[in-house]
């Protein structure tokens, strides 16, 4: 039964500072591109720091997870019941795809995003365009939190 | 939903007018004006780039004019000022203002003059300090620093590098040349890195005391003073004071020209104005005694404009319906769709033999947006937050007004959705209520319980995904008809059918068939459709793709290659999974607001029911959800984007129009705008 609790936070933590680290890398990135634009033109600030903060997203996607394992098993809103082994488990496996999806997407997110603040500095004008290219990769990181998100509600009704 | 009719218009007037008209139709703006390459033994071209770059250069004399004054008079510039737009001139007061002309130049020479005295000024204050710095250590000298010598003496003055007393250098003089004597030492001042002396000895002995000094280590002071050092130094403190007087009366001269710093920035917009004008005059032909011009206006314009033209300057103006691929594009939608034009403009202007999409777009649009942003407290606050902002600044430039009108809609549609959900401000109501009230919540639908259903316990999540597939359908199917009116419009029925009908044939079909199977039915929630439509399904997908293999390969001549062209584009069905797959991002984003809108509310609740709980509550509250509102917004946004952009317009749309862009009034602080 311990176990079973230590796999599901296990879980929690994976999918929190996995996707956390994919985020901060993609931010950071992004974060160095616009403050060097914003030094050349300060009116862009809005319009670099919306490119800055795509890859934020999956650290949250993330955090969302852990908080609905956290909430399955328990550990947050109470009535911490039995967790088998079998179901820790499955709560582990069920934060892999946000944990992994999130970390490579919102690295990779995060040089589309640098390449946008570029495009933006050069042509304010292709903010629409410079906006949607990171969003392509966005798309498997939503994916993942889809699946992530329905396994963890699927474990939750299986009654194990 | 449509794109404006355009015509032509070439005008033809007396020479002495054409500025006159180009300031027309600037005010107006209402027409693109082309360049005309009409040359001949008449008609010739000026070059006015010379003129026009005075006049830029007088603009920017305008424009640093008023930094000055902004730069030592702060402006009182609120939160929103950069909602506030340009403020609006009727032609009367134009045409006050512009009397004032010689009066904002001499102001303009007159502000940059202050300038210049004060950084004149501050670059002598950094000298005079400088030199005041390196009297510093020669204070006490009470002669000139060019000392020379009396009947029978002669002075050495000179800087040391140590540390030294007076004996001490004795002693070291002594080491180097005993012999030396009739001098005497004087040590002006010392500090760990230097020691100033000032030397005085009978002049037979001055080269050998000097060559002795130098042995060990005497330098020559670079800078030398007239009279002592001590009067040197009061003398510069004093014209320290001068200039920084001088500063203070050219700053309280600028301040005091505050109040002119509407007219500078008229003055500044003028030039602009005019400068635009000179350079448009580049694109006009003339002869002797006329020019002509040609561009292109809506023909909602044009009767009134050629009736102004004709009146004010008996102006000639020829219109002709316009034809070819370079005519540009201008839309027009009803209030609740034109906001979105902005989106499709900034994918592409629609091309001019093709339907003008927004309005459909728009619509989905907005309903997407709801969803992936689902809280009726999120949308409420975004909607009144855009609605104030409009209300308040009815001078907004167009652009700006246009996208917050567009978000005040997806504000509505977003609240619409938390109230189907259940979401407002995620479970907060609930939250106060159990933990502060100390009962559980009544039960308000929208707020507490959903309308429909609760998209996050249970079943919810699979049961929005599917309807988040159907929504992507019919979104995908809506492209996919907007396509066929194009091909109906240009008289091509059938290709309606071969690329449009065959497809929606093959999704439906394929759609019908899995609902009929055992496959979905666990995920519907038991919902199973009569096996009947298995072969109903089937057969509508067959005929779909029999159309598709045959027919979407039909512009090779060779049938061989036409069929393999065909079942290629049959393998295109899996891009319409993964497209239909993809409008899973509405549940995901959907379910990602309204988990970490709960996050915060449990967070805040964390302390329970007592002072600080509650101050926690509201803390964590206001800043949990604002953060929420910022990230989700923009998800919403992007995706929102995403989805029109790829899977929308992948269907149909082809785009690559040019935008309309009128000549007109391109200002920083004032519109001139003289209405049509």
């Amino acid at each position: 039964m311990e176990l079973g609790l230590f796999l599901a936070l296990l879980g929690a933590a994976l999918a929190t500072f996995m996707a956390g680290i994919g985020s901060s890398i993609g931010v950071g990135k992004a974060g160095v591109a616009a403050a060097g634009v914003l030094a050349e033109e300060p009116s862009l600030f809005s319009k670099v720091l919306i490119l800055m903060l795509l890859p934020a997203t999956q650290g949250i996607y993330g955090l969302l997870v852990a908080f609905l394992i956290l909430q399955g098993v328990g550990i947050i809103g109470g009535g911490a019941g039995e967790i088998s082994n079998l179901e820790g488990l499955l709560y582990l496996a069920a934060s892999l795809p946000i944990a992994a999806s999130g970390l490579f997407s919102a690295i990779h997110q995060g040089k589309c995003s640098v390449a946008g603040i570029h495009t933006v500095a050069k042509k304010p004008d292709t903010m629409g365009k410079s906006l949607i290219i990171p969003a392509m990769v966005e798309t498997y990181a939503i994916l993942a939190l889809l699946i992530s998100i329905l396994a963890i509600n699927g474990i939750g009704s299986l009654g194990l | 939903m449509a794109i404006l009719k355009m015509q032509r218009i070439s005008i033809y007037a007396l020479t002495r007018y054409s500025k006159d008209v180009l300031e027309t139709l600037q005010r107006m703006g209402v027409v693109e004006i082309e360049n005309i390459s009409l040359e001949d033994s008449v008609f010739y071209k000026t070059d006015n780039s010379a003129l026009s770059a005075s006049f830029v250069r007088s603009a920017s004399l305008m424009t640093q004019a008023a930094d000055i004054v902004t730069e030592y008079v702060k402006e009182k510039k609120g939160l929103l000022s950069s909602f506030a737009g340009r403020t609006p001139l009727n032609v009367k007061e134009y045409e006050e203002f512009a009397l004032k002309n010689p009066e904002a130049l001499n102001l303009a020479y007159k502000l940059i003059g202050y300038k210049k005295k004060i950084t004149e000024s501050k670059a002598k204050i950094i000298a005079y300090e400088s030199r005041i710095d390196s009297l510093i250590p020669w204070k006490n000298l009470d002669v000139s620093m060019d000392a020379g010598y009396t009947r029978s003496t002669k002075a050495i003055i000179g800087v040391l590098p140590e540390e030294l007393t007076e004996d001490e250098i004795c002693l070291k003089l002594a080491e180097v040349s005993p012999e030396t004597e009739l001098f005497d030492v004087e040590v002006i001042s010392s500090d760990s890195n230097q020691t100033c002396v000032f030397v005085i000895c009978y002049k037979g002995v001055y080269d050998e005391l000097m060559s002795a000094l130098r042995k060990i280590g005497l330098i020559l002071p670079s800078s030398s003073t007239p009279g002592n050092p001590a009067d040197e130094i009061k003398s510069l403190y004093s014209k320290i004071k001068k200039r920084e007087e001088t500063i203070a009366e050219c700053e309280k001269a600028i301040a005091s020209h505050s109040p002119d710093l509407e007219l500078l920035r008229f003055f500044e917009d003028y030039y602009i104005m005019k400068a635009d004008r000179y350079a448009q005059l580049d694109n006009i032909s003339y002869s002797p005694h006329t020019f002509v011009m040609t561009g292109y206006i809506p023909q909602k314009d044009s009767q009134k404009l050629s009736e102004i033209l004709f009146e004010r300057y008996g102006a000639e103006v020829e219109l002709e319906d316009a034809e070819g691929d370079d005519v540009p594009v201008l839309l027009k939608n009803n209030a609740l769709t034109a906001p979105a034009e902005g989106v499709l403009l900034s994918y592409s202007a629609p091309s001019r033999f093709e339907l003008d999409p927004t309005a459909v777009m728009a619509i989905f649009y907005y309903i997407f947006f709801g969803m992936m942003f689902s809280d009726a407290g999120y949308g409420l606050v975004m909607a009144l937050a855009c609605g104030i902002a409009l209300l308040k600044f009815k001078n907004m430039e167009a652009g700006l007004k246009r996208s917050l009108k567009m978000f005040f809609f997806c504000g509505i549609s977003t609240t619409f959705w938390g109230l189907m959900f259940g979401s407002f401000f995620g479970d907060a109501v609930s939250v106060i209520f159990s933990t502060f009230i100390g009962r559980a919540a009544p039960a308000i639908p929208g707020i507490t319980t959903p309308i429909w259903f609760n998209p996050t316990v249970g079943s919810g999540p699979t049961t929005l995904l599917m309807f988040s597939f159907l929504f992507g359908i019919i979104h995908l199917f809506a492209g996919l008809i907007l396509q066929a009116v194009n091909y109906i419009r240009q008289g091509n029925f059938i290709y309606a059918v071969y690329d449009d009908l065959s497809w929606i044939l093959v999704v439906t079909g394929a759609v019908l068939a899995l609902l009929s199977t055992d496959m979905l039915s666990g995920m519907m929630g038991g919902f199973k459709l009569d096996p009947v439509f298995l072969t109903v399904g089937g057969i509508m997908a067959g005929i779909g793709a029999v159309i598709i293999l045959i027919f979407s390969g039909r512009e090779s001549k060779n049938p061989l290659k036409r069929l393999l062209k065909g079942a290629y584009n049959l393998y295109g069905a899996t891009s319409y999974l993964s497209d239909i797959l993809s409008y899973s991002r509405l549940l995901a984003l959907g379910l990602a607001t309204g988990v970490v809108a709960g996050v915060f509310n449990q967070l805040g609740s964390m302390m329970g029911n007592s002072v600080v709980g509650i101050i926690l509550f509201v803390v964590v509250f206001i800043i949990g959800h604002l953060l929420n509102i910022g990230i989700n917004a923009l998800g919403a946004y992007v995706h929102t984007n995403r989805l029109q952009f790829v899977e929308f317009f992948g269907k149909f749309y082809t785009g690559g129009g040019r935008d309309f862009k009128p000549y007109a009034v391109n200002t920083k602080h004032y519109n001139i705008k003289e209405d049509i």
